[in-house]
This record gives structure tokens, sequence and C-alpha cells, in this order.
């Protein structure tokens, strides 16, 4: 790649040949995983990877279009690769291998097409996940806002009964939140509303949240997981009270919030439950595991999880989540509607 | 001290329950007096959000309730205006509109339907957007200005001091909020006191609203936005009504004036004269808007481009948003809320601005109240 810090992308990149296959070569020659055991993978070129494998495995896609591509905290590249591996980690899988797809637009300097790469490989890695195959693609400039990143990520689930499914919350578990929600989307719409300057020292979560969910499969009693990204915490536990039927209570002040966040929010006039997280956990324990749980959560450097309300069996109230308000009024925590910020991952 | 300093304590739980405990042993002496019923009224969507947000009528004992009343300023401009507007956007004329104006629907359609089919229609935040973007083209554009006393000024500002460039236009709809409470409380009501808005109180002075406890015996407390405030005023109105000393309280004293704001209130005098005009769905109340004045009447997009619709429809089939506005119904009292109007799918423009009741009802679960009022959160 010497020599390629101030090109730009062009349309031929993405034709399929030389120049296609030069780029690809030089930009993913950082991959270390490059198939998963003796399969086929990265360095056959070929049309498809092999995974020789005799167990069950969880498997997710997602894209990625977030506007700017670079935020406090984190790229396009980390969230890509983050993104896709906390959506296979919070069933309950070990994640072990990814696919990626990237579209870029014409024009695109290619020295930040290598910072997003390196981000995204950089997470891979570190999560032992093997990039095994992917696509390349360039659209003619302004059919495309710069670069779209998709990632499938597989996971091994290696006993299929304890996989972690949104209709699983009992009634009497524990609602734990692993972390301050609404960072991530806080810094992103601050940055789209011009006010970086309020953002200060917040930055994005966006990070794997693997190391959460082995403490909990660790301690045990986890019956649901799930990480609060588009529609945020609202919308997460509207997900578990919604296909578990189950009334969900929460009580506000509990919930962990960065002042900044409170701040930004006040100021735009916007809910911080439906602010996007990218690296934190809501999960419906056994309460005879919660206290355990959160300690060990806490003890693992998750020092500000917090459980935050629970579920339970109430007829009038199956299906809703109900808050205390900072205010200690009741109100109905509804799914969040409307465009709050768009292209936030 | 930081900004967040000043309002924070106006959310705190232990003083909204200290204060709450206080609104409930009043209310229980209210009610040995005779108070079965102590009717609120608020006129402010923000009031509102701040009411349902925070689950503030959960705290509320059962003999009293706090309605929302004339608050939001989209949803009283009448259709026939909005008609207006899109046939200005539909002549190749760039419509600058509110955010909020832009999915309400007029007789037939939205500014938003509009524009999917060619019209020219621009979102701006401020009248000052809309001066930086005529600027940068050499068409003719019209500001849609809609608004309460709040919004009014800044348009009046550039107008008076000679800002507005050659090419904008102004299709004047901006409504008074004043009027609108004293049409209500000269027909039949049933109210016990006036929560009145921090907002618009901000350019008019809390002295603005004094004639409701002198002329009408009504206790009056102009309210600021977090859930304390709210529950303050509630306390002070039970109180007065407790003690019979009927009288307006400035309870936002951190940013109302008892006069206001001069300056807005001067651009406002010199930029517009006040005239009859009509409301959503209720028809003309007497003062209650502001036109140009003759010395500017050259910015007027009606006299400017011949603009003129006179009838519109204001009300479809059996929505009630003309009575919510008036704080005589609730959303729950429409057979349309949440079934075929949605903030997705509106019927009625109180379903779509941010601050229309039926709207926060719809994001906050405000239509369960009652069933909520029952619930113990243990």
């Amino acid at each position: 790649m010497r020599g390629m810090g101030n090109e730009y992308i062009v349309l031929a990149h993405g034709a399929g040949g030389r120049e296609s296959e030069q780029l690809i070569k030089q930009i993913f020659n950082i991959v270390r995983l490059r198939k998963v055991n003796n399969g086929i993978g990265l360095d056959e070129f070929d049309d498809g990877a092999l995974i020789p494998l005799r167990t069950n495995f969880v498997v997710s896609m997602d894209s990625y279009t977030v506007d700017p591509i670079f935020f406090p905290g984190g790229d396009i590249g980390k969230l890509a690769a983050a993104g896709s591996i906390n959506d296979v980690a919070v069933m309950g899988a070990e994640p072990f291998a990814a696919l990626d797809s990237i579209v870029v637009e014409e024009g695109f300097p290619i020295r930040d097409l290598r910072k997003v790469i390196n981000s995204m490989v950089k997470v891979f890695e570190f999560e032992n996940v093997a990039l095994i195959s992917g696509d390349f693609k360039v659209m003619p400039r302004e059919k495309v806002d710069k670069i779209i990143i998709t990632t499938v990520v597989l996971g091994r689930l290696d006993n299929p009964s304890q996989i972690f499914l949104d209709s699983n919350v009992k009634p009497g578990d524990k609602i734990i939140v692993t972390g301050p929600v609404g960072d991530h989307g806080a810094v992103i719409t601050a940055l789209r509303m011009g006010i970086e300057a309020e953002i200060g020292e917040l930055k994005s979560d966006c990070q794997p949240v693997t190391p959460i969910m082995r403490i909990a499969k660790h301690v045990g009693g986890v019956h649901a997981a799930k990480d609060p990204t588009r529609g945020g915490l609202a919308m997460a536990l509207n997900e578990f009270a919604g296909k578990s039927n189950v009334a969900i209570f929460i009580d506000e002040d509990l919930i962990p919030i960065r002042e900044e966040v409170r701040a930004l929010s006040d100021m735009l006039g916007i809910d911080p439950l439906a602010l996007a997280c990218e690296g934190r956990v809501v999960l419906s324990v056994d309460p005879n595991y919660a206290d355990d749980l959160l300690s060990s959560l806490r003890k693992n450097g998750f020092s500000e999880a917090t459980i935050v309300g629970e579920a339970k069996d109430d007829h009038e109230w199956n299906g809703f989540v109900i808050l205390k308000t900072e205010a200690g009024g009741l109100r109905i925590l509804e799914k969040p509607t409307g465009e709050l910020t768009p292209r936030i991952c | 001290m930081e900004i967040q300093d000043i309002w924070r304590p106006f959310k705190d739980r232990k003083i909204a329950e200290k204060v709450a405990q206080k609104i409930n042993y009043i209310a229980s002496q209210l009610e040995k007096k005779g108070f079965d019923k102590i009717k609120i009224m608020h006129v402010c969507g923000t009031h509102e959000h701040t009411i349902t947000y925070y689950g503030i009528r959960t705290l509320l004992p059962p003999n009293v309730e706090v309605i929302a009343g004339p608050g939001c300023p989209v949803c009283t401009v009448p259709a026939r205006e909005i008609d207006e507007a899109i046939k200005l956007a539909k002549s190749g004329i760039k419509v600058f509109t509110y955010g909020d104006m832009y999915r309400v629907p007029g007789s037939y359609e939205s500014l938003s339907q509009a524009k999917a089919k060619g019209a020219d229609v621009t979102v701006v935040y401020s009248f000052l957007d809309a001066v930086n973007l005529a600027k940068k083209t050499n068409k003719d554009t019209v500001f849609f200005g809609v608004g309460f006393e709040t919004t009014a000024p800044t348009a009046a500002s550039f107008i008076v001091t000679n800002r507005v460039p050659k090419n904008l236009y102004i299709l004047m709809s901006y409504r008074i909020t004043v009027p609108a409470v004293e049409y209500i409380l000269e027909a039949d009501h049933d109210l016990n006191g006036i929560i009145c808005p921090g907002h618009v109180s901000t350019i008019i002075g809390a002295g603005a609203w004094s004639f409701i406890a002198e002329k009408y015996g009504l206790p009056t407390v102009v309210a600021g936005f977090e859930p304390i405030d709210i529950l303050l005023a509630v306390h002070e109105i039970l109180n007065q009504l407790y003690t019979g000393k009927i009288r307006i309280v400035n309870e936002y004293r951190r940013v109302v004036k008892w006069e206001g704001n001069l300056t807005a209130k001067a651009y406002l005098e010199e930029a517009f004269y006040v005239a009859d005009r009509d409301w959503r769905g209720i028809g003309i109340i007497p003062k209650s808007g502001w036109l140009l004045r003759e010395k500017y009447e050259h910015l007027d997009a009606r006299k400017r481009f011949g603009v003129h619709v006179e009838k519109g429809l204001d009300i479809k089939g059996d929505c009630k948003c003309a009575e919510i506005i008036l704080g005589r119904a609730t959303p729950v009292d429409c057979p349309y809320f949440g079934k075929s109007c949605t903030p997705q799918h509106p019927i009625g423009p109180c379903m779509v601005s941010s601050e229309g009741t039926c709207s926060i009802w719809y994001k906050y679960g405000g239509h369960l109240i009652q069933k909520l009022q029952r619930t113990k959160y243990e």
C-alpha cells in the first residue's frame, strides 16, 4: 500500500479486474485469521468459504451506514465488526467467523478506507474471529454516501438449549443494564446537529460485548439478552415485554446515564432511553442469580452495571413496559416512533 | 455552576414526592369542602409533554385533573392556510416551513405530500434559516409564518430592521394565545384554574394573564417546564382555591418577567396589527392573530402572489382535534386515536406536531393514564 496515501477510489477499483484484485489484496493483507479450522478462506480468494463444523451456529448480518464515518470512540469499521459480533454474542453464541461486503463511493480517499478496514480487522482479530470471505464494490460519485459496510458474523452455540431469546423473559426476572445507556446515539446525534462542542469527553460505547456475555454464561441464570442498538433501551425492553408477554417495571432513577448524555438529551428534547448503545447489554436474569451476576460484572470492568427493574406477570400490563419516571410518576415506556436520527449505525 | 444545575433540582424525585404529598393533602381538604372535581387547564404543548413524559397525572389525587388547552401552534392553523402554502409551493415558489408544520394535513394533503409530488418545500428551524436560504436563490420564496407569541417576534425583528431579502415573502398565520384562553373562559366551562405557558409569557410577560384571576376569578400560575414546576403550579392553584385568595402567581420567575420582553413586544407592535382570525375547526376568535401592517404589506405573500383559499376542510369525520385544543376533550374521546390516526398516518393536526396532545399521548402512553393511576410500583 505504500504510495497509496493520497490516492482515491476510482470506478476501476470495483470493476473486478486487476485494480480490484490489487487493492483488495493490499488492503486485506493485514488479516491474520483467514479461515476456520482447515476450511477454505481468504487466502484462496475463491467464490466462497468452507467451514468444516459439527455444531449449531448462530448467524447475523447487518449493514453499516453511520454518518459521520469517524466519531469519538470509533469509526464505521469498528462498528461494522463489533455490531455483528454483538448480535451473535447476545444470542449466547461464541463468534468465530465473519464475512464482509464493502461498497465505496468513487473518490473516497484510500487512506480513509485503510483506516476503517484496519479498525474492523483489529476488532475481528482481538475477538478471534476469522474474516473468511467478502466483496468489494465501487459506486459512482454521489450514488452512495462515502462507504457502506455489510458484515455477517457466525457464532458457535455448543449447547442449543442455552440460546438467549427475547421471548424467554420470565416473571420475577431482574433486568440488568451493563453500563450507561445512550452514549453512541448521543455522540452521533450531536455530531449530526453540528454541536460537537457539547460532546466534551463523551465517546461512543462501540465495542464487542463478548466479555459481558462470557461472564453472563459463566454465572448462569440468564433468560434473555439483547444489545440495545437502534431504538435504545426503550425498544429493547419493549421487545422483551412483547415477545415474552410479561410486564416490565423499570425505575428510571436506577438507569445509568452519563451526565453529558442527559444534558444533550435535555438540550435536543430527545429521550435518552431511545438513544442507541453499541456496547451494552440488557439481561433478563433469574432473581437467584442476579446479585451474583451483578457483582461478577462489576468486578470485571463493568462497574456501572445495574439492576434497573424486573419482569412481572401482571394481566393488566403484560406486553407493556412501565417506567417510574425521574419525578416519581408512572408512564408507559413506548417503542420510539419516527426518525430520531437516521444513519446512526 | 453548570447549566443543568439550574434545572436538575426541578426533576428531583424526593422534592416531587413532597410536593405531591402536599397536593394530595389540600385536595382531600378541598374534597371535604365539596370540590369533587378540580379541573386545571394548561395552555402549552411543552407543558403537556412534561406532564405526560414524567407521569405527573399519576402523582395527582383522583379529584384533580390537569387537561391540555390551546398550546399547539401548528394545530390551530386552519386547513385553508395550509392549502395556500401548498398552492404557492406548487406554483414554483419555494416555501419554507417549520418541521412541525411539514406533515400537518391541509384540506387534501400536507406540505410533505405535496413535496413528494414535486412542490418546492424546504424545512427550516427558524426565520433566520429562511433568510439565509432565500439569499442563495434567485427564486421567489415564502416563509410560512406560523406560531404563537414565541416565534412571531423573530420574523417581526427582521421585518422592522429591514433585513428580509427582496425575494422572501411571508404567509402570515401567526396566532395569539391570550385571546384563545379568553374565548374558552367566555364560553361555558368547568375550569378551576389555569396554568399559563412559560415560553409565551417570556415574551408577553406574566402580567398579560392577570385578567384570568381578576375577571374570571380563577387561580392563575405562570409555570416552567420541569415536573416540579408543574407540581408547584398545581399546588398553588389548590392552595388558592382553599384559601379563597385568587390571584396570579409567577412560578417561573427564573425566566419570566412581569412585563415580558419589551424589545420583542416593540417589534411585534411595529410590524403587525392584531386581527380577528379563525382557528382550525373552531372558527373566528376575536383579536387572535397578527397580520402585516400596511407599511410592510409588500412582504405579504397573499398580496404578492394573489393566493387566497376561501374555505378549507379543517376537521375530517369525527376527529376531535378542535375540542382537544379547547380543553373540552382528551385524545381518548376520539374514535380514531391510535387506531386509524397515528403519527405515521395522522388524520388531525394534534397527532402530527410534537406539541400536539394526541402525538404526546401516543408516544408516551397517555391514553392508558387511568389504568396507570390505579397501578402501584413496588
